[in-house]
């Protein structure tokens, strides 16, 4: 039968496209199945998901981890087109649509969205067997050199091949060899195509974690009121990259700014979830400081990685640690401090740190919480210097148990948000405790409701408390994630934050656990769950499942994700109208910006 | 034995009960997926049943949302379509249709059809699908003519 980890022949010639991740999309089961097993018969590695908003969690918590996402049109939760714009947008991957219906105006409309492809159901195995080849051409577009496409997309995909050849097992690695494939092919390319880029239809240009490190770094050098695009330029000196790109970007960055609430620009240069990219281990972070958020939260892993997507749509692998029971030991922020110029109030979450923050925790329950509360003491705790310090050090070690909170000098009081440097706010505060997932899940997601609210109402209070400015982004994102879960405002905050589009390394594996922890099966074979191929996401009643052949998801727990969910949101909402915040359905501006860039 | 699965299914088809989805499922069928069909099939009726109630509701509300209706329909008939339910698929269609135009009579009519047809390739399958594991996957797998 077919073994997704082993292609036929595969040691001497290409086996791609055999061992391409797909990420399927469909509320209804049947087809679901059906497209899975037509999937896997083209020797595909297939991820399935019944819900929208638990693919775009899958998808932020391992950006590195699928090639190609299918997608149906019309699913209750998020229309699909919707779905196809944040793919397109966060993470740059190519869409395929799929519907029974075939009208023009609903395959015209995939076009316009970006769509690489329109399949109407039902679909043979003939139109799948053929999929990959939107994955080629993506690769080609978006790199800017048109000659070295063929070669380094070859050997990416050859990376991939070699990884799914692993069978999928050692997901970090090859998550790493992707993300260091990928970043070395973005520089080489951007070293030796400047003509290039001129003459070739320009692609997109796509914002990694590093590039936005430097952006930032640039930014906060020149300091944000006075950076214009041409000096930004000068000082990242990035080939291949035009004044052009830097002032959208800009912009983009600008308007994040402002939503902060008039984040001085020392904030700005928070680097909002750019993952540090110096360190592989972590992989882009993108600003998820979900996981700290999840310690502080105490949030079953689960919510928090889905809180974590739908808020930051950066979704950092490095949130979800599964095992992280140690993660009080080992909060690490993950900081892109060497990026940074600024000392940024990089807030060290020690494990032992000290409960100031209890308060966050209280609705915490057991074993999570403890860590969370340690973890968010540790996070109020604003002292610069020490937290670089601690968080250079302990960036390195905590690859890979602890959590990695991302805490840039804007970190949240707020329980949830505080570890986040990334400027993108991690809605997903409560989520964070996805790292604890793997011990507690259950018992964390039992405690979604109640910490949240704690958290949530804690926010205004530490939000005054917190020197690190970093509030302002985490209020927005929570609402993000929580409205996620309505599918409006979700879409609108991932594209905030997903504009900065990252390779994300490492992180994918440690993310994918994080989403993957809800059943209690899934425990062990997590750690780099998210892409084997059996794994199948469900969303049972809101909640993530992962499991290894069969879907099983604790009914209860399901629920609680749910009524987590609306309770969640409304506290955010309330939340954020108390902070003054606007919600951020109007916020999110990054999106004019991302559409203008998808590719038709 | 094995004939008379083949012949079974035959007639399915000839009746117009499946279409040529179904034998594209068929063929996704192996040694490691032997029953894939049979689970399709118990999957999709365990689904559509509940689309059906839920539009039994809907209707016996009588308030006659046709927007969610043809929600509703649209769902039915895009899992029908994958199996290869050919007269449920028609059914569906027509629903649709109705829906469209905000026919509730021609509606209520429809959807009653359809639940006959939606019961009727059930038994069929069903007793389809027993036989042929009494026959044996070999025949399973045959294609029709």
């Amino acid at each position: 039968m077919l073994n997704p980890g082993v292609v036929g022949g595969s040691s001497n010639s290409d086996p791609f496209p055999a061992g391409l991740r797909v990420l399927v999309v469909d509320d209804d089961p049947t087809c679901l199945m059906i497209l899975e097993r037509m999937l896997r018969t083209c020797l595909y590695r297939v991820t399935k998901c019944n819900r929208a908003e638990i693919a775009l969690t899958l998808l932020r918590k391992n950006k590195n981890g699928f090639d190609i996402v299918i997608s149906d049109v019309h699913m209750p939760d998020m229309n699909g087109f919707k779905l196809l714009e944040h793919v397109g947008l966060e993470m740059d991957l190519p869409v395929i649509m799929m519907s029974a219906d075939d009208s023009k105006s609903v395959v015209l409309k995939g076009v316009t969205h970006g769509a690489v492809d329109y399949l109407i159901k039902p679909v043979r195995i003939e139109a799948l067997k053929n999929i990959w080849q939107h994955v080629v051409r993506k690769k080609r577009n978006v790199s800017e050199h048109s000659g070295s496409v063929e070669e380094t997309g070859g050997d990416r995909q050859q990376q991939q091949r070699d990884d799914g050849d692993d069978g999928g097992g050692d997901n970090n690695s090859s998550s790493g060899n992707n993300e260091g494939n990928l970043r070395r092919r973005k520089e080489e390319e951007q070293g030796d195509d400047k003509e290039d880029t001129s003459s070739l239809k320009k692609p997109r240009v796509v914002w990694s974690v590093e590039l936005h490190q430097q952006f930032v770094a640039a930014v906060n050098h020149l300091g944000v009121d006075k950076a214009v695009p041409k000096k930004i330029l000068e000082m990242m000196n990035v080939q291949g990259l035009t004044r052009e790109n830097v002032a959208s970007h800009l912009q983009k960055y600008r308007i994040y700014l402002k939503r902060l609430g008039g984040v001085s620009q020392h904030q700005g240069s928070m680097n909002h979830s750019f993952m540090t990219g110096q360190d592989p281990s972590y992989g882009p972070l993108n600003g998820f400081d979900l996981q700290s958020l999840a310690a502080a939260g105490q949030l079953p892993a689960q919510s928090l990685a889905q809180l974590q997507a739908a808020g930051l749509g950066w979704s950092s692998s490095s949130l979800i640690k599964p095992g992280t029971t140690s993660v009080d030991q080992r909060s690490i922020f993950t900081f892109q401090s060497s990026k940074f110029g600024d000392g940024h109030g990089q807030m060290m979450m020690n494990g032992g740190s000290g409960n100031k923050q209890m308060s966050l925790l209280h609705g915490v329950p057991t074993g999570h919480m403890r860590l969370q509360q340690q973890q968010m003491a540790g996070m109020r705790v604003a002292d610069p210097s020490m937290l670089q310090q601690q968080s250079m050090l302990s960036r390195r070690s905590l690859l890979d148990d602890a959590v990695v909170v991302r805490n840039s000098s804007r970190v949240l009081p707020g329980a949830t948000h505080s570890v986040f440097n990334n400027s993108f706010p991690l809605a997903s505060a409560p989520g964070m405790s996805v790292t604890d997932t793997k011990g507690g899940s259950s018992s964390a997601t039992a405690a979604f409701c109640n910490p949240s609210y704690d958290i949530l109402n804690s926010f205004p209070q530490q939000q005054h408390h917190n020197n690190n400015r970093v509030n302002e982004w985490d209020p927005p994102n929570m609402g993000m994630v929580f409205n996620s879960h309505q599918d409006n405002t979700a879409s609108a905050a991932f594209s905030t934050s997903e504009a900065y589009s990252s390779s994300s390394t490492h992180k994918r594996e440690r993310e994918a656990e994080l989403v993957a922890e809800h059943g209690q099966n899934q425990q062990q074979p997590q750690s780099r769950s998210v892409n084997p191929m059996n794994q199948v996401y469900m969303n049972g009643g809101g909640s993530v499942r992962v499991k290894t052949e069969t879907v099983t998801c604790p009914p209860q727990a399901t629920t609680m994700f749910h009524e987590q969910y609306s309770n969640q949101e409304d506290l955010l909402s309330a939340l954020l109208k108390q902070e003054g915040f606007p919600l951020l359905d109007s916020e999110f501006d990054f999106e004019g910006y991302s559409f203008d860039n998808i590719p038709v | 034995m094995q004939r008379q699965v083949a012949l079974i299914k035959q007639s399915l088809f000839d009746q117009g009960y499946l279409d040529e989805q179904f034998v594209e499922l068929e063929e996704l069928q192996d040694d490691a997926n032997p029953n894939f069909v049979e689970e399709v099939a118990t999957l999709y009726f365990k689904d559509s049943a509940r689309l059906i109630s839920n539009i039994e509701q809907a209707l016996e509300r009588g308030s006659f949302d046709f927007n969610r209706l043809d929600n509703y329909m649209h769902q039915f008939k895009g899992s029908s379509t994958s199996i290869g339910a050919s007269k449920v698929k028609t059914e569906c269609t027509m629903f649709r249709e109705y829906c469209r135009v905000g026919n509730a009579e021609g509606c209520l009519r429809t959807f009653k059809q359809l639940k006959k047809e939606h019961a009727t390739l059930r038994k069929k399958l069903e007793q389809y699908f027993q036989l042929a594991r009494q026959a044996g996957p070999k025949e399973t797998a045959r294609r029709p003519k």
